[in-house]
């Protein structure tokens, strides 16, 4: 999205829209989340400041040398200057995976050292399977696995919402996974939550079934959103699929954030998921970072996305 | 679905300007952020980000870490990886020969036993890796990065 929306033609936003498609705004209106679509829902006022505000970048793929985007490191960067610029310091930012291309310890000491300059207090990651190619994610919890537990899933509470981290790409025969220990985390970790807590749940590969031939889906996700049913308010971000896209199953809310480093194909479209070079010019459209608003009461989780330029 | 057709698109058009619109209410930032709490214990997951200090440093770009690929190897069955996939998708080769897979993609990959008998570093574009046989069995392996790729070597007495 830029700045001056209004300079858009109708045509470009219609193609801006292949890639930002599933832009949605949300609100919560005691606990439940309600998708606005235009011309259907009540536009309410937002007069106060979120109660949380925060952003999500994705699949930075550091290392990453080839034509579809030859400076990954560049257009990092550039995300990086996108969230310091939103207007106002976002709550946290968190990364949902795939930080590096390759997971070596040159291409993660890389991506931290860049992500120090994101302006906020707080700075969330959970890996990709980029991130854990050949050790089981060992040097990616070296990395960023202080505090975390496991596998390095953890969660957190900030202004009465509760955040859970998860990792699904370990030990991948098909799809992403999760596993008992950490399903059985899960189940603890929300056992005391009262039902009206808002849930957000971040991991790299989608929850929900994308697109399960390319392993855009997660082989035990319904067993941890079970764990999850009876929350009136739970959404899930990811990234992996590197294109907005969302989806409601009963409860639940699903979106899959863009990238910084290169498109990819929409699902089967081709016949795998290879990196898209973009017709020069074109791919810091398809690229950006997406801002998630929360406000307490009457109103307001709301997604936004952000392309680069 | 996925951009296709042209009402869902102008559908998700609107949506778009919706947001924008109601993006347009909010109001300046107040000085006050909320604090986390965690459940995981004393140590704080993530890191800290540079709230408070006043500009950013400068940030290196273009000097992403070099991926290696290893020597050609000397000799032995050939695996060519393209397009995610593995050619052929069923290699028979004899107890003691060597297998050499070699990724053409741009993507890296891996090529990791369901039996966990081999198991590859990361392979960048151009890589390769090898590994011999020394008995007879029949082999199903994946990419781990992208496990939807597997294929089988069998290996023959």
């Amino acid at each position: 999205m830029t700045d001056a929306p209004h300079t858009m033609n109708r045509r470009q936003l219609i193609r801006h829209s292949a890639w930002f498609g599933a832009a949605v705004g949300l609100a919560v209106a005691g606990g439940e989340v309600i998708s606005h679509i235009a011309g259907t829902a009540e536009a309410k006022q937002v007069q106060a400041r979120p109660t949380l505000r925060f952003a999500q970048v994705s699949d930075s793929h550091i290392g990453f040398t080839g034509k579809a985007n030859p400076d990954v490191a560049g257009s990092f960067s550039q995300a990086i200057g996108r969230i310091n610029n939103l207007g106002y310091t976002p709550d946290f930012v968190i990364h949902t995976g795939d930080l590096t291309h390759l997971a070596t310890p040159e291409q993660f000491d890389h991506v931290k050292q860049m992500m120090t300059g994101l302006r906020t207090p707080h700075v969330f990651t959970v890996p990709g399977e980029h991130d854990s190619v050949d050790d089981a994610g060992q040097k990616y919890l070296s990395a960023f696995g202080a505090g975390t537990r496991g596998d390095g899933w953890y969660s957190f509470d900030i202004a009465g919402v509760h955040v859970i981290a998860l990792v699904n790409t370990l030990n991948l025969k098909k799809l992403g996974h999760l596993g008992v220990e950490q399903l059985d985390f899960i189940a603890k970790d929300v056992a005391p939550l009262p039902n009206d807590t808002p849930i957000i749940v971040f991991s790299h590969i989608p929850l929900f079934a994308m697109y399960p031939d390319w392993g855009w889906a997660t082989g035990d996700a319904a067993q941890a959103l079970s764990y999850l049913r009876r929350f009136s308010s739970v959404t899930c971000l990811n990234g992996h699929v590197h294109q907005v896209f969302s989806k409601t199953e009963g409860n639940v809310t699903f979106y899959s954030g863009t990238t910084t480093a290169y498109p990819l194909p929409h699902p089967g479209d081709g016949p795998a998921p290879k990196p898209v070079t973009l017709p020069a010019g074109k791919l810091h459209d398809a690229l950006g970072i997406r801002e998630v608003g929360y406000i307490r009461g009457q109103s307001a989780l709301a997604l936004k996305e952000r392309a680069l330029q | 679905m996925y951009g296709r057709h042209q009402h869902a698109r102008e559908v998700l058009s609107t949506v778009v300007l919706a947001v924008m619109v109601l993006a347009g209410c909010s109001s300046p930032p107040s000085a006050t952020s909320p604090s986390v709490t965690f459940g995981s214990g004393a140590t704080t997951p993530g890191m800290p980000g540079m709230s408070g200090m006043p500009s950013m440093p400068d940030v290196p770009a273009g000097t992403t870490a070099s991926v290696t690929a290893p020597a050609a190897p000397v000799a032995g069955d050939a695996v060519s990886i393209d397009s995610f996939a593995f050619v052929p998708a069923t290699l028979t080769v004899r107890a003691g020969n060597t297998v050499t897979w070699t990724n053409h993609d741009e993507e890296p990959h891996t090529v990791v036993a369901n039996d966990g008998s081999f198991h590859s570093p990361g392979m960048g574009s151009q890589a390769t890796y090898s590994h011999m046989f020394p008995t007879a069995g029949k082999f199903d392996y994946v990419c781990s990065i992208h496990p939807f790729m597997h294929a089988t070597v069998v290996v023959t007495p």
